[in-house]
């Protein structure tokens, strides 16, 4: 059972939220300080992040570069709106792919679920465009392969419908 | 395929509501224009953006060219949110590691006071 949700709300919303068993005090550290950051925020396996800045006030500045270690990266930069420690951080972020995508803005907020923590990650993309063209390319963390494996996938599966028909 | 185009083509409440009744089978423009409060020829542009993103397929049956979902098109779609579902869980999987070593290491340092 997974325990990620990942739903899109209206035109423009994405909606991620998830539990875990750590109170909202720690979850938002992990959230906040790069050397946390840097041990989860990965993506698929082999990445890692070399460069994590995270200046964690309003007006503060972020910066995510990931690495393939095989000469492949790419790299995020954001700004903080708003921080109420530990329940909401209010951030614009945008990938470098490497030309900039629009301005995701992104309302996390961590609330007390027992012992634990409930998050939620609202994000509003510009438009519906720019939103199918964030769920189309991954969303963070070297999607990149993932999507080469995919492309992949669907040139098997013409090939199979081709032999079939 | 162009997933792009069929993340964009199903942002749209009205072919999404297409989309729904040809996942119950095959039907006609006017069909699926029947429920709908807009007239033949905006179905029809509807029909076309969903056919140019490889969502759905036509066939001609004598002066009909009835519509049906592309189910490649479709499972290829799903696919990819699964995986980006997948991508940002192995994310939170490492988190939940990370916010354990933390209690470890409040705990320890407890006990050393």
């Amino acid at each position: 059972m997974s325990k990620l949700s990942l739903k899109t709300e209206g035109e423009k919303y994405v909606v991620v939220t998830r539990r875990f068993n750590a109170p909202p005090a720690a979850v938002y550290r992990a959230h906040t300080e790069p050397e946390l950051i840097q041990q989860w925020m990965l993506g698929p396996e082999g990445w890692s992040m070399p460069v994590c800045l995270n200046d964690a006030r309003p007006g503060g500045k972020i910066r995510y570069e990931w690495s393939n270690g095989k000469g492949a990266g790419f790299h995020l930069t954001g700004e903080f709106v708003e921080l109420v420690p530990p329940n909401k951080i209010v951030h614009v972020e945008r990938m470098h792919l490497p030309d900039p995508t629009p301005d995701n803005h992104i309302e996390t907020t961590f609330e007390p679920d027992g012992e634990g923590t409930f998050m939620t990650m609202r994000m509003t993309l510009p438009d519906a465009q720019t939103r199918a063209a964030m769920l189309a390319t991954g969303m963070e963390g070297g999607m990149e392969t993932s999507y080469v494996r995919l492309e992949n996938m669907i040139s098997a599966n013409a090939e199979l419908n081709k032999m079939a028909s | 395929m162009d997933l792009n185009a069929a993340f964009s083509a199903v942002a749209d409440p009205t072919r999404r509501a297409i989309l729904a009744r040809l996942a119950h089978g095959e039907a006609t423009v006017t069909e699926l224009a029947g429920p709908f409060q807009i007239t033949q020829p905006a179905i029809s542009q509807h029909l076309k953006v969903l056919e140019d993103a490889g969502l759905i397929s036509s066939r001609v049956v004598g002066t009909k060219r009835p519509r049906r979902l592309s189910k490649s098109a479709i499972d290829a779609m799903d696919h990819w949110l699964v995986m980006l579902r997948n991508a940002l869980e192995k994310n939170y999987e490492r988190l939940d590691e990370v916010l354990a070593a933390m209690e470890q290491t409040k705990k320890t340092t407890k006990e050393m006071k």
